[in-house]
């Protein structure tokens, strides 16, 4: 067949790298709205429930699980703070850009495919929970409750945690007709998950029904894992049945992402 | 040598969309050769934003063949889509960023260097008369300039082939008037150019072949010119009677004219001739409440293969 035209298009540098690199390029721009809040919360949470409801605890059991109130609930508080950030970067975000400013279809304009746009959007959702452990921990460091060099560990967990707790999110946000859901998940998912997975007492404080909710949902594993990693006491078998748990939550979410996003923007 | 190739650079045999059940183009057949300027006309519905949709690489056709560039849509995409420029019904602007923003990330969209991308900014903050709102972000900007915004956008990669689905809708008269200057100059260039509107002066001014879709299909094809003389007359005499006697006149008037519409308001006549045929409605002692003689216009043309009827 002959080929119309003039030189071919340069394609050298992955579509997908320039689908990521557009969520940093925003970031970089829109950055100080989101620090405020995302230095804000940890500070306030560590000084009223840390220090402050945890004196009151330490006073009457001497500690938590073998280590001081502040000490169990900064991890904890990491991994829930995560959870609510990647849930909310992966809602009203994922629809403006499909439904409000419509942004994905002015990607998918350009040599960028559907796939591109799920790779670079996951990506995204990893550096985003970096960043937001990373001012956690250095907010944990200034309150002097980390208390081992693993605690570093906690930033590729944020990232695994980002794409696991992202993907599955980003296909609800992509799909759904209205934003309406979004209170609702909001209400009856990220609430209860924050209060019952172990972020603020150990799950074992819990009555048994619930004990299983807890293990069976997402956030207490990464409660887990990020106790894990700042107090730097490691539980082998926990460890694997939290990461086991994350990793196929990920490669779940991952498949329902790329379907849901190649159902709405290819069709 | 590519403005010698005589390859078209779309060619649509047979095409089809469907959505489920429905099918929005139900079997196409164009080609757009390089260097027109090429107009999808039709009703909301027509099936013109599938077709356009289709030709840019961003939805897949479930029917016929389609080969854009020389290279098929369906499976080479990305490479088609690097050398097109679209301008889509909505504006699908970042309103969080900047003007400046808006056209630099859509540059590395196309992996075009920073430096390149930065020199283009420059001379489409011309083009598009934004200079001045560089540094505004894009939620503070009137549609008319989103909309030109928009224009400018699909220009970063400086594309062979321009999509423009309906690039007007919504301007004011002067903003409009400035993007067909632009459209001019672009094909002075050597652009292609694919277009739907819904105004047919628009379609006149700048399509030099033009396709009527309706129901999705091609109810119509030819120049502007060409498709008044096929589907019209050379004038048009418009008559407003009373409202009760609009019928019965009209059917006394239907011998003069090539074809008559008895509108609620208007009896239109299609005539070669429209002063001689007021002439002869007058000697009929049937006269007026008012009356205008003016030449067929794509309006007419569109009208008629389309039909009067809302669509929605």
């Amino acid at each position: 067949m002959t080929e119309v035209g003039v030189a071919p298009a340069r394609l050298g540098w992955p579509c997908w790298r320039r689908a990521w690199w557009v969520h940093l390029f925003l970031y970089r721009r829109l950055w100080r709205g989101s620090l405020s809040t995302s230095l804000l919360f940890p500070v306030l949470y560590l000084a009223a429930l840390g220090v402050g409801l945890g004196s009151l605890v330490n006073h009457h059991t001497g500690s938590v699980d073998g280590v001081s109130y502040l000490d169990f609930l900064a991890p904890g508080l990491l991994a829930a703070t995560v959870f609510q950030v990647i849930i909310g970067e992966s809602s009203y975000p994922v629809m403006a850009r499909v439904r409000w400013d419509k942004t994905y279809f002015a990607m998918l304009a350009s040599p960028l495919s559907v796939s591109d746009l799920v790779i670079g959007h996951l990506l995204w959702l990893a550096v985003r929970a970096g960043i937001v452990a990373a001012t956690f921990l250095a907010v944990m460091a200034a309150f002097g409750t980390v208390a081992s060099p693993f605690a570093l560990g906690c930033l590729p967990l944020a990232m695994l945690c980002g794409v696991a707790y992202g993907a599955p999110m980003s296909a609800y946000a992509i799909t759904t007709e209205s934003e309406q859901g979004f209170p609702m998940i909001y209400r009856f998912v990220v609430i209860p998950l924050f209060l019952f997975s172990g972020t603020f007492y150990p799950i074992s404080q819990l009555p048994r029904a619930l004990q299983f909710v807890a293990q069976v949902t997402p956030l207490s594993h990464a409660v887990s894992l990020s106790r894990m990693c700042t107090l730097g006491i490691f539980h082998p078998v926990q460890a694997l049945i939290d990461l086991g748990y994350l990793t196929v939550l990920l490669v779940v979410g991952v498949v329902a992402a790329h379907r849901a996003f190649t159902k709405r923007l290819w069709r | 040598m590519s403005t010698a190739n005589p390859t078209p650079l779309v060619i649509a045999r047979g095409l089809e969309k469907a959505f489920g059940d429905f099918l929005a183009v139900a079997g196409v057949d164009f080609q757009i050769d390089r260097g027109e300027s090429f107009g999808f006309l039709g009703p909301n519905g027509a099936g013109k934003t599938s077709t356009m949709r289709m030709i840019a690489a961003m939805s897949p056709n479930t029917g016929g063949s389609l080969e854009v560039l020389g290279r098929n849509p369906a499976t080479d995409g990305a490479a088609i889509r690097a050398r097109l420029g679209v301008v889509p019904q909505e504006d699908t602007l970042d309103a969080e960023l900047t003007v400046t923003d808006n056209l630099f990330v859509y540059g590395r969209y196309f992996d075009l260097p920073k430096a390149t991308i930065r020199r283009r900014i420059t001379e489409l903050l011309d083009f598009a008369q934004l200079a001045d709102r560089a540094d505004a972000k894009v939620d503070a900007l009137s549609g008319g300039m989103k909309r030109r915004l928009t224009i400018a956008r699909s220009l970063i990669s400086e594309p062979e082939l321009l999509i423009l689905d309906e690039p007007t809708t919504g301007l004011d008269p002067q903003a409009r008037h400035l993007l067909w200057d632009r459209l001019y100059r672009l094909k002075s260039q050597g652009v292609t150019q694919i277009i739907t509107t819904h105004y047919m002066d628009e379609a006149e001014q700048l399509c030099d072949r033009l396709v009527v879709m309706d129901k999705g299909r091609i109810v119509a094809e030819g120049s502007p010119r060409s498709l008044i003389a096929e589907h019209s007359t050379r004038e048009v005499l418009e008559l407003r009677y009373g409202h009760d006697e609009q019928a019965s006149h009209g059917a006394q008037l239907a011998d003069l004219a090539e074809r008559i519409e008895v509108l609620p308001e208007r009896v239109l006549l299609y005539v070669h001739d429209g002063d001689a045929a007021l002439a002869e409605v007058h000697r009929r002692g049937l006269q007026p409440e008012g009356a205008l003689v003016r030449r067929s216009t794509l309006e007419d043309v569109f009208l008629r293969l389309t039909g009067r009827t809302l669509v929605d």
